[in-house]
């Protein structure tokens, strides 16, 4: 993607942002901690003409650990959806906002929604494997996306970030069903880095699993970290604390009227600061147990 | 609230209630199995009797009553029909479910196609036949291909219809899947959604073939029958199984008779290895678990 347009450029200097570095290659070292992959503006999001989530503005940084709470149902998976399109596929839903990705709108007209998903990658809640072998799986972006390299490496290069070469290595042809759920959801990540995106998006990505899968899921993610920014959707809040370095709280509003309910962004912040210093009650009330 | 262990055993009553359904229900399901049985039974019983080397590898003698021959004409003439019929309806058929259920969905074309191939699932196979008669038998004759054409014409909407629903199955998180990796549509459709939906497919287009290979009347009135050994797609008639089986049981002639047993037991025959042969090649298709 080439993130140099005018009209990105024009809606970077109106939302009064700093000017980050035009690059969708991960920058060097020394600036990239203060430049966002993605900033934000005022995302809602309506599913029929329904708001589900309303003015949500937030930057994510680079090769650090997003977590994204709040209750069930507040939108927490709505807004995950939004910075890969996603919610493309959901007939009725509209995005109105701004998700600039490398400071390129990724809802700009212009914009293929397929080259988006290239670069964002997603695991989803539910292990989602395909039907084929283990092998199959992880070639699967790669053969699509046209790869010519050396197939078999990057296979195994991309078990092995999962953490997942030693238990498969032998049974590669054998279809990725027989996994068990940790590894199928582990798998489902060597997938997702096969296709050498930046960005991982990850929605409740152990909810399904047992303790012990789920303690393996996040310490890969501390490993991934090393080289990708991941958002993780999680109502879990342990595992905010555990795993992430900024936390975002979202939260359902309600008109009292018309009972309609939508999500907002309450706050957002270091993780330390979210669940010791909260500066919004709500998410005093919510972090600790209060309701939820 | 009682909660000892006794309390919750089952009472006399429902135990009954239970018994009798579950009878109720095996002979039931005996009852339904009583015909298919006796078929199974005569068929191969009779068939045997009157089956022979020369029953598969000759043709039909030219009297009802002179015993031996074969129906080898009849054999080919399924074969080369059946196949054309499979050739054409089963990739078109395919074709149609993927439009339907991935890009027609509820639009207006969609729901069109959907309620012409279930309007034509329910039509008598005659008026098939009728049909390819009047529109393609009249001005070019009998043959292969006229018969072909009636048979695809029954199968396709059982192709489509099946493989719709076979479609309709595939989850939503493995299309999502393939898209959050970057996946365009059509390899979506072509590189997961069909692949998964193929053991199902396989099946439905099982029962079109196994449909197609016993329809008699349509065939009466587009490859009418013959008594020659033939493998021309058109320009003279042709034979079929089940064409010779309705002529031969038809008969009063014990000889053409024992060959109408024979054809029909050859066919239940076909129509079985088919199956089997389609199953292994789908399972085999599959990796390995
Ligand atoms: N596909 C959809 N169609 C209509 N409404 C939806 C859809 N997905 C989610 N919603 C609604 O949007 C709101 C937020 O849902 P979601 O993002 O799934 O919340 P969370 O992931 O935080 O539990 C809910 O009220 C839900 O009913
Ligand atoms: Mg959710």
């Amino acid at each position: 993607m080439n993130p140099s347009s005018t009209s990105s450029t024009r809606e970077r200097e109106e939302t009064g942002l700093p000017m980050v570095p035009e690059a969708a290659e991960p920058v060097e070292e020394h600036k990239t901690s203060t430049s966002a992959v993605f900033t934000i503006r005022d995302l809602s999001v309506y599913y029929g003409g329904n708001i589900a989530l309303k003015d949500v503005s937030l930057d994510i940084r680079p090769r650090e650990i997003t977590a994204i709470i709040g209750p069930s149902g507040c939108g927490k998976s709505t807004f995950i959806r939004c910075l890969n399109r996603m919610n493309d596929l959901i007939p009725g839903a509209t995005v109105t906002g701004e998700v600039l990705y490398h400071g390129q709108n990724i809802y700009a007209p212009d914009v293929d929604p397929v080259a988006v998903r290239r670069r964002i990658g997603m695991v989803f809640q539910r292990p989602n494997p395909f039907p084929k072998s283990v092998y199959d799986n992880i070639a699967f972006g790669p053969r699509i996306n046209g790869f010519k390299g050396n197939l078999d490496e990057l296979v195994e290069n991309s078990l092995r970030a999962a953490a997942l070469w030693e238990e498969v290595k032998d049974k590669l042809k054998k279809s990725a069903l027989n996994l068990s759920g940790g590894q199928q959801q582990r798998l489902c990540i060597a997938r997702a880095i096969a296709v050498e995106p930046d960005v991982i998006l990850m929605d409740e990505p152990a909810s399904a699993l047992d303790p012990i899968a789920t303690v393996r899921i996040e310490d890969l993610m501390q490993e991934l970290k090393k080289q990708y920014a991941i958002i993780i959707v999680t109502h879990n809040m342990q595992q905010a604390a555990r795993v992430s370095e900024r936390t975002a709280f979202l939260y359902t509003e309600v008109d009292e009227e018309t009972s309609n309910r939508w999500g907002i962004l309450v706050e957002h912040g270091e993780t330390g600061l979210i669940f010791t210093r909260p500066k919004d009650k709500r998410t005093e009330d919510y972090v600790s147990g209060r309701f939820g | 609230m009682n909660l000892e262990i006794n309390s919750s055993r089952p009472s006399a009553r429902r135990l009954w209630t239970n018994r009798v359904a579950t009878a109720g229900m095996a002979v039931a399901v005996a009852l339904a199995l009583i015909p298919v049985g006796l078929i199974l039974y005569y068929i191969t019983k009779n068939g045997l009797a009157a089956m022979s080397w020369g029953f598969l590898t000759e043709p039909t003698p030219f009297t009802f009553r002179r015993p031996g021959g074969g129906f080898l004409n009849g054999l080919i003439g399924t074969a080369i029909m059946v196949a054309l019929a499979t050739a054409a309806s089963v990739p078109l058929g395919i074709l149609a479910a993927i439009y339907l259920e991935e890009y027609g969905k509820r639009g207006w074309l969609a729901q069109l196609v959907r309620f012409f191939s279930d309007v034509m699932t329910g039509v008598p196979s005659v008026f098939v036949g009728l049909f390819v008669y009047t529109a393609f038998v009249l001005p070019f004759g009998f043959g292969a291909i006229m018969g072909a054409g009636a048979l695809a014409i029954i199968m396709l909407p059982i192709v489509i219809r099946s493989a719709e629903e076979m479609l309709k199955l595939v989850p939503l998180e493995l299309k999502h899947a393939s898209f959050a990796l970057g996946a365009s549509k059509s390899q979506t459709v072509l590189r997961v959604v069909l692949p998964s939906a193929l053991p199902g497919i396989t099946t439905g287009v099982l029962l079109a073939v196994a449909r197609a290979a016993g329809e008699t009347a349509p065939l009466i009135l587009t490859a009418l029958g013959s008594l020659k050994v033939t493998t021309a797609l058109i320009g003279e008639p042709i034979s079929a199984l089940p064409l010779l089986i309705f002529d031969g049981a038809r008969n009063p002639f014990a000889a053409g008779q024992e060959r109408a047993w024979a054809g029909a037991l050859e066919l239940l025959a076909l129509v079985l290895i088919f199956t089997l042969l389609a199953r292994i090649v789908a399972a085999r298709s599959k990796i390995s678990r």
